[in-house]
């Protein structure tokens, strides 16, 4: 495997793009999973399936469109829904989660027009919606390590911020936090962390790599820093594990990443249920 | 001439077509203990909500430290501990010691990290509420009471002048609401801390604070705490809307 890595560019593309978002997709998504956001990445991947079947559409049709990386229009259409699902939140002050399934749906609407016009792009729109070893370009990991530069350094730079705004919103805004300028970035962040992920685990597993392993994270981690580092320990877990077994299997990888996190998931589980029981019996007095 | 803290003046707020506050008017002052009081409904966290810049008044003014609602940027010289904190997420995986720092983060700025003198800091918040050897300990641990501390500790950990807190006490035991009112008399006289608290437990509160504000919808009463307790039982059950007997616990009147 390691010979093979070192030997051909395309799964070097593939292991290095599916490090990068192992670490960014998890980092991101504590953030989701604390604030009870976690639809809204679904509904910001559907939307970037949008943009991915406009683009491959389009390629067909317009000269333009066939050089251009679908991955650009995926992520123009997912920031797009970023600040759409913002604009809906506001408008609906005492139904904000309407906003989310509003975008789903018509994220899935345009993107299932889209499928029906176009001449078939089966093979290539499998890809996108599953993920693919061998279809990571150079490019594709040039766009995976520019948006993990922006996703750090937002995240480095507000953590404070991040942290008051997830664990207590009003409390944030009476201190004076600029919460609503905060929030429209980290949406827009989680829209590009949907974009960089989507050709390696796929736009309908995406958000599955920003919750599950934070779901492990959260039942282990006694702080927010140790859950972060549980997070990113479960999604690289996750990513290697998925990318050499689908490597070896010859099937999409962002169906062996997110089985592999469910797994770990049922093991962290299992382990809690464990500890608690065993600290149950401690306090009988039944083990030393 | 010292500036008051909170200045409220011929302040109304309508819920669309109902009166929520009928033009109130209300001076705090530095070092100065007020109890709001008054039923449900009353417009008790309506007012604290504009009070806080969580709501606009439909007219009249608000001015904190001297200064309009709208310019005011000193944010971290207030305090704030809302009721909801009794019903926070206790899943959420933070210690004690990262909800108290994050009480720190407008103070600190911006892009900035936390240094280890903001560390000292949040220890002190903590040692202030009796909370220092909990540090480590995760916020879904500790029981209500300890909790409610902990969300003191936050308040305090910015050095604020002024604390406001939206009946604070729902869902805390009754041993351990005494403590917690004594937690803030120490505040309050020790540390020269203002108070603005919202309540229903009259009682206990009113012997504490040096200022007492009776409200429904309007000021009924407002001033010093002896006068309050001057008042005949029959007059606060009329504003009150149903009777109400005071019963005074303690014997030190505050006069200040």
């Amino acid at each position: 495997m390691i010979n093979d890595i070192l030997s051909y560019e395309f799964l070097q593309n593939a292991f290095l793009s599916g490090l990068i978002i192992g670490v960014i997709a998890p980092l991101l998504g504590l953030f989701i999973v604390v604030r009870r956001l976690s639809l809204i990445a679904d509904a910001l991947s559907h939307v970037a399936l949008a943009g991915i079947a406009g683009s491959l559409y389009l390629s067909q049709q317009v000269l333009f469109f066939a050089a251009l990386n679908p991955v650009y229009l995926g992520i123009a259409s997912a920031v797009g829904g970023s600040l759409l699902i913002e604009k809906l939140r506001g408008a609906y002050r005492h139904y904000e989660e309407l906003a989310i399934p509003v975008i789903l749906s018509a994220g899935i609407g345009l993107g299932a027009i889209f499928i029906s016009l176009s001449k078939g792009f089966g093979s290539d729109l499998i890809g996108y919606l599953f993920g693919s070893v061998s279809a990571v370009s150079r490019q594709d990991l040039f766009i995976v390590i520019v948006i993990a530069i922006i996703v750090i350094t937002y995240i480095r730079f507000l953590y404070k911020e991040l942290f008051a705004l997830s664990f207590d919103a009003e409390y944030a805004k009476v201190s004076g936090i600029n919460s609503r300028y905060i929030q429209m970035v980290f949406m827009i962040i989680v829209a590009l962390v949907i974009g960089a992920s989507m050709r390696i685990v796929g736009i309908l597993l995406v958000s599955s790599l920003m919750t599950i392993p934070v779901a492990a994270a959260i039942q282990l981690a006694k702080s927010f820093k140790s859950a972060m580092i549980y997070s990113i320990i479960f999604g690289e877990l996750a990513v290697i594990i998925g990318l050499v077994s689908a490597y070896y299997l010859d099937i999409a990888p962002g169906g062996t990443i997110v089985i592999t996190s469910i797994v770990i998931l049922l093991v962290v589980l299992a382990w809690k249920k464990m500890q608690g029981g065993r600290n149950a019996r401690m306090v009988k007095g039944e083990l030393v | 001439m010292t500036t008051n803290l909170i200045q409220l003046d011929d302040v109304s707020f309508n819920y669309e077509q109902s009166i929520a506050l009928d033009h109130i008017s209300l001076e705090v002052g530095e070092g100065e203990f007020w109890a709001l009081i008054g039923p449900n409904g009353s417009g008790k966290s309506t007012l604290i909500n504009i009070i806080l810049g969580l709501l606009q008044p439909t007219s009249g003014s608000v001015k904190l430290f001297g200064s309009d609602i709208e310019s005011f940027k000193h944010r971290e010289r207030i305090g704030y501990v809302s009721q909801k904190s009794n019903s926070f997420n206790s899943g959420f995986p933070a210690t004690v010691l990262e909800v108290v720092r994050s009480g720190l983060t407008r103070k600190v700025g911006m892009f900035k990290s936390f240094s280890k003198k903001d560390e000292q800091r949040t220890l002190e918040a903590l040692s202030i509420v009796g909370m220092d050897s909990y540090a480590k300990r995760n916020m879904g641990e500790l029981s209500g009471g300890q909790q409610q501390r902990v969300f003191i500790a936050r308040a305090l950990a910015g050095e604020p002048d002024l604390l406001i807190m939206d009946e604070p006490t729902v869902g805390i035991d009754q041993q351990n609401v005494a403590s917690f009112y004594s937690m803030l008399n120490t505040l309050n006289r020790e540390h020269g801390i203002a108070i603005l608290l919202v309540t229903h437990e009259i009682d206990l509160v009113t012997d504490l604070a040096t200022h007492v504000a009776c409200l429904n919808r309007t000021i009924h009463f407002h001033g010093k705490q002896s006068d309050y307790k001057k008042m005949e039982d029959d007059d606060v059950s009329r504003w009150y809307g149903h009777p109400v007997r005071r019963v005074h616990q303690q014997t030190d009147e505050v006069e200040r």
